[in-house]
């Protein structure tokens, strides 16, 4: 029997190459380095005493991990040495950081503890629901109330002898670059884009260029996973180098909003109908006083239902129900424990195989429905050329002199590439920081709406003048270049 | 008692809106049974147990080993000398209080042996990580009661699902891209007179930007037809000048610049989907055609029941037509007459005539071959393995290597490269059970030495991460089974963790 067995390259030769100086730790001379600073970060950011209990370890409880770790084979990486330090940097060194300890991040939380993860970070702002339960196993109705971070981490740190889990219940801006640094790959189980495109941009900020050559030890893996019902999706995202959040905007569907025109004449839907009620209705009828409507009060919802049925039997339209009404109003996207076990668990496979070479990891893009039958589909997405958050090109705004700072506003927000929320615009005229316009602070929003009205040459704006440009899709301020044209 | 109600419906809330109250009451009264609580059976179960499964019994007559004290339910030391059944009953009934687990702490084997009717009771049976003599006993045993059964394994890197079910019926099967019913070819008689109702070229303008898509594009129908000796716009040429038409429609300011009119955009931007022919799809004409459609008895479902009455309907009132989707009084009285023939009244009721009308368009039956067709040498389906392996990168590959290594446990009562000293030398042993298994099913294929090398590396290992994938993927399609809602797979599902892709074979 012969000892050589052929390499087969699952992946592209390009990723392939790109990856081999990606490998996060031992054996050669930069990741020993790497390995160093690791430990030196380990140390700095002292978690919980830090003493690692290997005597939670019984006889056999980590035979699945090792036969990857510890065996050669003809699929690994090409970079992959079998190893028994492997396991060893797994269940005492290696950090992950988990985002969100939802639908996805409960089951994300469970998959890495027992895959030997140890040292495991939470982040969520929320509190459970009732209507979490039916997935988020972490929680139990007692727990109905209590910060979800904090729960799932003392759920897994009770029940699995010698996990660390700690928990953060706080929003991911809460954190700068000092807390996002210490971790070797992040996990994202988000269910806002807002969120994903913040955590984007934080991760290709930490990204360190020297003479115009991204650093690699620099490359913070960020694994993103999505659910909606029956579908979902998993992505490997290597910052700087593989294709971000915000190259690939256009993927996302963009939320269902109909037409005014059907809402206000020309209902067909029980939606359309509940969505007068919404939108229409409400403001004016102000049944409340001055309160705006509140998706999880039952006597706004009712209010909402009672109207919407209503309007339905106006136009012989069935199908209004408190549920549905509910639903829209609240824009609930439904959720089953099954799509989070699946995506969560594709994830954690490339967390895992990323943190230990043991094999290729996913270039880059995970599709999966199971509606009918199961569907899954695997494609390279691309980076964008000229994209705002990881290109390093400078953006470029095209507009006349005459063009009013409103147009700049609306392109900023509409365009399909940038989809801003609210867009704050800064710059330097005769050498002070100047801010043309600010939505988020009422004061300044109102000293600054004026400039709205006012065209670019009459702010004093010149061609080629650089505008700094804030927003909560990304941690970083975007720098566009004004280009006038004629 | 109303409390619970209410508090069930808000903790089901996320997957009410999903399958419905109707399709929660079908889970409710399940009765799951999974064999081997490995980390996939646990995972499996995990994810029927949080949607709200009636009850669940898990068959299983290994004690809890040290790899499997690593399960999420993170066994304690004290759970070491309990039966696996038992401790992973007791932990996953917390879960869920509404649900109620069983075990019984007896190999499958041994229930064959002494008491096969025990699988009767189930609603579905899900075999985890079976050797293939039990597999296919059980899997007989079940065929012949017409109890699904879902086989799962996880090996290595390689998750594997098998379908076995005879015929499995779905009326609500919710396609992801149902087009709406709009014939607009065949205007039936109620939307035709509407349509009469409005005069675009005699309206105000306020009317005129609010009348409804659907009218604007049906008034400029008929004025085409009337142009093109009732001929709709066929090809892109067609409908292109059919837009042209409806965009002309735009009234027009003072200075002959086209007025905003959104309902004139909508209706010009769905022209394509607007003119799509009326006709009953070939899924449904091939039920139509189908033995259990053609001859009704008294034992007949319900579904080929209310099939048929479709079809009678398709060719009298229809006239060549399903029921419209929206609303179907007609279809009522004649069908009630033809069921009334067959069954007695109270077995379909209105409600259940009114879903079926409905989603006419959209009945689908799965049907797998059962697992005795699979493995007989005269019924393989070596077409689809041969053709699959044409393709370098197809899953079929490692379909063959689960059965190759099936093999090596039947020859050598344990799995291939378990401890280390073994890989080596069990590489030549698992490579004899392919070449006997390719042999003996006749299969002109050739598989690499790399994957004979890789399934011994794999060491029969279940590791947690694609057991996990496997746990969501099953628990799906064993609700889609229970709730006849959504489409099954069939009938073999391949995942392959290395690269993240999958494939659904027919075996």
């Amino acid at each position: 029997m012969d000892g050589k067995y052929n390499f087969t390259i699952l992946k592209s030769t390009q990723f392939f190459i790109n990856t081999t100086c990606l490998n996060p730790i031992f054996l050669s001379s930069s990741r020993e380095k790497k390995r160093r600073r690791i430990e030196d970060l380990t140390e700095k950011m002292a978690v919980d005493g830090g003493h690692r209990d290997s005597g939670c370890d019984w006889d056999g409880r980590w035979n699945h991990v090792r036969k990857f770790l510890e065996r050669p084979g003809p699929f690994t990486h090409p970079d992959f040495e079998p190893s028994t330090e492997s396991l060893q940097f797994l269940l005492e060194t290696c950090k992950i950081l988990v985002i969100g300890a939802g639908g996805l991040g409960c089951e994300l939380l469970k998959n890495l503890a027992l895959s030997g993860f140890r040292l495991i970070h939470v982040v969520d702002m929320d509190t459970i629901d009732v209507s979490n339960l039916n997935r988020q196993f972490l929680f139990r109705p007692k727990d109905v109330g209590r910060p979800k971070a904090e729960v799932a981490a003392d759920f897994i740190n009770s029940r699995i002898p010698g996990c660390k889990v700690v928990p953060h219940f706080k929003k991911i801006q809460d954190f700068d670059e000092s807390f996002y640094r210490q971790f070797h790959i992040i996990v994202c189980g988000l269910d806002s884009i807002i969120a994903r495109r913040w955590m984007n941009g934080m991760l290709i900020s930490l990204l360190s260029y020297e003479d115009g050559v991204l650093d690699p030890s620099s490359i913070i893996p960020l694994i993103d996973g999505g659910t909606e019902g029956f579908k979902g999706n998993a992505r490997v995202i290597l910052p700087g180098m593989t294709a971000c959040i915000d190259c690939t905007l256009e993927l996302y569907p963009p939320q269902i909003n109909f037409p005014m025109c059907t809402i206000a004449s020309m209902p067909r839907l029980p939606e359309h109908c509940i969505e007068y009620a919404r939108i229409l209705q409400w403001p004016k009828e102000k049944p409340f006083g001055d309160t705006s409507l509140d998706g999880d009060n039952p006597e706004h919802i009712q209010w909402v239902f009672d109207r919407a049925q209503e309007r339905a039997a106006e136009f012989n339209i069935t199908g209004v129900t408190y549920r549905l009404t509910q639903g829209v109003v609240k824009r609930i996207i439904p959720a089953v424990a099954s799509t989070n076990a699946v995506i969560a668990a594709a994830c954690a496979t490339e967390v895992f195989k990323i943190a230990t070479s043991a094999y290729i990891p996913l270039n880059n893009y995970l599709v999966f429905n199971d509606v009918d039958g199961l569907y899954t589909y695997t494609f390279e997405a691309e980076r964008k050329e000229n994209c705002s958050a990881c290109s390093q090109v400078p953006q470029d705004l095209q507009f006349p002199p005459s063009a009013k700072l409103q147009e700049v506003l609306e392109y900023l927000t509409e365009n399909a590439s940038l989809q801003m929320k609210s867009p704050a615009i800064t710059t330097t005229l005769e050498g002070k920081n100047k801010t043309l316009y600010l939505q988020s602070v009422k004061s300044i929003e109102e000293r600054t709406r004026p400039n709205l009205c006012k065209t670019l040459k009459e702010l004093g704006l010149s061609d080629g003048q650089e505008l700094a440009v804030a927003d909560v899709t990304t941690p970083q301020t975007v720098l566009f270049k004004l280009n006038f044209t004629a | 008692m109303a409390a619970t109600k209410a508090s069930k419906e808000q903790k089901y809330d996320r997957q009410l809106r999903l399958w419905g109250d109707h399709g929660q009451e079908t889970l409710e009264n399940a009765h799951v049974c999974l064999i081997n609580a490995t980390a996939t059976g646990t995972e499996i179960l995990k994810n029927l147990v949080l949607p709200g499964i009636g009850a669940f019994t898990i068959v299983d007559g290994h004690t809890v080993s040290g790899e499997d004290k690593r399960n999420v339910f993170a066994l304690t030391l004290a759970l070491m000398l309990q039966n696996r059944a038992q401790a992973a009953t007791e932990l996953l009934q917390e879960l869920n209080s509404d649900v109620s687990g069983n075990f019984v702490e007896e190999s499958p084997d041994k229930l064959l042996d002494n008491d096969p009717e025990f699988f009767h009771r189930f609603t579905i049976v899900i075999g985890v990580q079976l050797p293939e003599s039990t597999c296919l006993r059980l899997g007989s045993v079940l065929w012949s009661a017409s109890v699904p059964f879902l086989v799962c394994k996880t090996y290595g890197l390689i998750g594997y699902m098998r379908l076995a079910v005879q015929e499995h019926t779905v009326i609500e099967s919710h396609p992801d891209n149902a087009l709406e019913d709009l014939r607009l070819d065949q205007p039936f008689g109620e939307f035709k007179n509407h349509i009469q109702s409005y005069d675009l070229d005699s309206m105000d303008k306020k009317d005129h930007s609010h009348t409804p898509w659907i009218i604007i594009v049906a008034k400029y129908l008929e004025k085409w037809l009337s142009e093109h000796n009732g001929q709709p716009p066929k090809n892109y040429k067609d409908k292109e000048a059919f837009r042209q038409l409806i965009r002309e429609g735009i009234l027009k300011n003072e200075n002959g610049v086209p007025e905003d009119e959104e309902n004139f955009e909508e209706a010009i931007k769905n022209v394509n989907t607007a003119l799509n022919p009326t006709k009953v799809p070939s899924a449904v004409e091939d039920l139509f055609n189908s033995e259990q459609c053609k001859n009704i008895t008294s034992q007949t479902p319900d579904f080929w029941v209310m099939l048929r009455a479709v079809k009678e309907f398709v060719h009298n009132e229809g006239n060549g037509s399903l029921p419209v989707r929206g609303t179907i009084p007609d279809m009522i009285a004649d069908s009630q007459k033809f069921i009334n023939l067959q069954n007695p009244p109270e077995s379909i009721s209105e409600k259940d005539i009114k879903l079926f009308c409905k989603n006419a368009s959209f009945l689908r039956v799965v049907r797998c071959r059962s697992l005795t067709e699979e493995y007989s040498v005269d019924s393989v389906n070596k077409d689809e393995i041969t053709s699959c392996m044409d393709s370098p990168d197809s899953e079929m590959v490692f379909y063959l290597m689960l059965r190759a290594v099936d093999r090596f446990y039947q020859q050598h009562s344990r799995y291939p490269g378990v401890y280390n000293y073994q890989v080596e030398e069990d590489i030549s042993k698992l490579k004899l059970c392919v070449n006997g298994l390719l042999q003996e099913y006749s299969l002109n294929v050739n598989i690499k030495d790399d994957y004979i090398h890789e399934f011994c590396r794999y060491g029969a290992a279940e590791p947690h991460t694609v057991a996990a994938f496997l746990g969501g993927s099953a628990a799906q399609e064993a609700i889609k089974i229970i709730s006849h809602q959504f489409v099954p797979f069939s009938n073999t599902f391949i995942y392959n963790a290395m690269s993240q892709t999958s494939a659904t074979l027919q075996l």
